[in-house]
């Protein structure tokens, strides 16, 4: 459970930083760093006219269906490589080639081959996501422990209990580490497909700030982001997982 | 009465091709406690997971009754680390709650225990677990494979009077494996030696001792001089005669 302590470790390097960040911006007094007091403004005036919510809107149902897709997919592939030495012969070659292949050209691939569309954003964010999900997943897989496994089978377990209560509990530290470090890639991901061929969402925004040389809505998007990554951290992951590791003790 | 068991392998092959069993058949009968000692690698836990079906690659035949249940115990506990005890114990048996969990737990002395994870109960605790799932199915055959070997000796003595007790209120065949001969000759109807790999039955004994007898009592100590007094190298397999 956090305590006080713990949050208050949590909060002042962050302050430390903003502290530092408006000295700096303060001396400098350029246009290419603006201060944090700057940025907070800005960051209130797009909340105000409700773009900024318009934008990460869209870019967090992005985020969410991507996530969604790809661990769905990623799950099953690792799940089954690791049980079965044949499908991961089949399937290795594919997944390797789709760890290396730069979220880009993907991107780019999937725009012309599918159409700039919503379809072809969210197909090129999934594919970039489920090698690495596969991957975690069939080390998990591969360690599951057959002595309980043969429990379930003594005791002749259906196989929902089997699944359920004896198999997935096993996979529960890799679903997570695949989650933590999904969410974080698929972010990143989206972003780059947004600037390539979407209208909207933080990606598009952000490119368009840009030519314009906007620094301070660059950062306050940036910062509205980066909020709602620490939000979701506290009120989902977090929680979710001092739930399921309750009886590590 | 007809066999509750009638176990007949002719071969069983390890993956590397030696053989783990050759031509061993035994039968028990409904209610008989059934030890079966042998050296460390004679085929002891391969024989169990034969029976109990978890190894199908065998050249032999079983017959059990039809639409038995079975019940395991294993060399080490076996608890899901994710499940309380209750929800270990109702893996295996839905009823297991309210009152009912309440006294087949106090039967195994781990009354406020419902709602602890294993990794909270000490190692002996952890087998009062199994050992109380094992009997929850209420087995026609319960398995036991060397189910006390890592305990101390106050636990393990401990937890063969439970045994005793749940066999004697419900009455399951049991086939116990140990290497510990005077374990054997204090639970058992009837001991079964084991030769080393390729295991066969080097010798059949009937234990006619009344119950209850502990382990270090002076019968049981005088049975087990008497065996290997006649069969002097009897725990590594072998029948030959004192001379």
């Amino acid at each position: 459970m956090p305590t006080p302590t713990h949050t208050w470790s949590r909060v002042w390097p962050m302050l430390v930083l903003l502290v530092l960040w408006q000295g700096v911006a303060m001396q400098a007094h350029s246009r290419t760093l603006p201060t944090p007091l700057a940025v907070l403004d800005v960051l209130m005036k797009e909340v105000g006219s409700g773009d900024l919510t318009l934008h990460l809107g869209k870019t967090l149902m992005r985020v969410l269906i991507s996530f969604c897709l790809a661990m769905v997919i990623g799950v099953a592939l690792g799940m089954v490589m690791g049980r079965s030495k044949r499908w991961d012969r089949l399937l290795d070659t594919f997944l390797i080639l789709g760890l290396n292949i730069p979220a880009l050209v993907t991107t780019i691939l999937c725009y012309i081959w599918l159409g700039l569309s919503e379809t072809a954003a969210i197909v090129a964010v999934v594919i970039n996501k489920i090698p690495m999900v596969a991957i975690n997943l069939r080390e998990g897989a591969r360690a599951v422990d057959a002595s309980l496994m043969e429990v379930a089978q003594v005791y002749r377990l259906n196989p929902r209990e089997r699944f359920f209560k004896v198999y997935l509990p096993q996979l529960v530290p890799y679903l997570f580490s695949s989650a933590r470090n999904g969410l974080a890639l698929i972010w990143k991901i989206v972003l780059v497909v947004e600037l390539l061929g979407r209208s909207d969402g933080v990606g598009f925004q952000i490119g368009s700030f840009f030519h314009f040389f906007d620094i301070t809505s660059i950062l306050a998007y940036s910062l509205a982001f980066s909020a709602v990554i620490f939000l979701l951290e506290a009120v989902l992951m977090r929680p979710l997982e001092i739930r399921l590791n309750r009886w590590r003790t | 009465m007809s066999n509750a068991l009638s176990v007949s392998i002719r071969a069983k092959r390890f993956a590397n091709g030696n053989l783990a069993i050759e031509n061993l058949s035994f039968t028990a009968k409904p209610g008989e406690f059934v030890a079966i000692v042998g050296p460390s690698g004679a085929g002891k836990s391969t024989l169990l997971k034969i029976i109990s079906g978890l190894d199908t690659a065998f050249d032999g035949t079983l017959q059990l009754p039809c639409a038995h249940t079975l019940g395991f115990m294993f060399q080490e506990p076996r608890l899901m680390p994710w499940l309380t005890v209750q929800q270990n114990l109702q893996l295996v048996d839905k009823t297991a709650e309210g009152s009912r969990l309440q006294t087949a737990l106090q039967q195994v002395g781990l009354n406020d225990c419902a709602q602890l994870f294993p990794g909270q109960l000490s190692g002996g605790m952890q087998r009062r677990v199994a050992l109380l799932r094992a009997f929850l199915v209420a087995p026609q055959l319960l398995l036991m494979d060397e189910p006390f070997q890592s305990l101390d000796a106050p636990n393990a003595e401990q937890l063969r009077s439970l045994l005793l007790d749940l066999w004697q209120a419900s009455k399951p065949t049991v086939l116990f494996v140990t290497h510990n001969l005077s374990e054997a000759l204090s639970l058992a109807d009837r001991v079964l030696f084991l030769t080393p790999g390729p295991s066969r039955i080097a010798l059949e004994w009937p234990v006619d001792l009344p119950r209850p007898r502990a382990q270090h009592s002076a019968a049981v100590q005088a049975m087990r001089s008497e065996l290997l007094a006649c069969y002097p190298d009897l725990l590594k397999g072998s029948l030959a005669q004192a001379s």
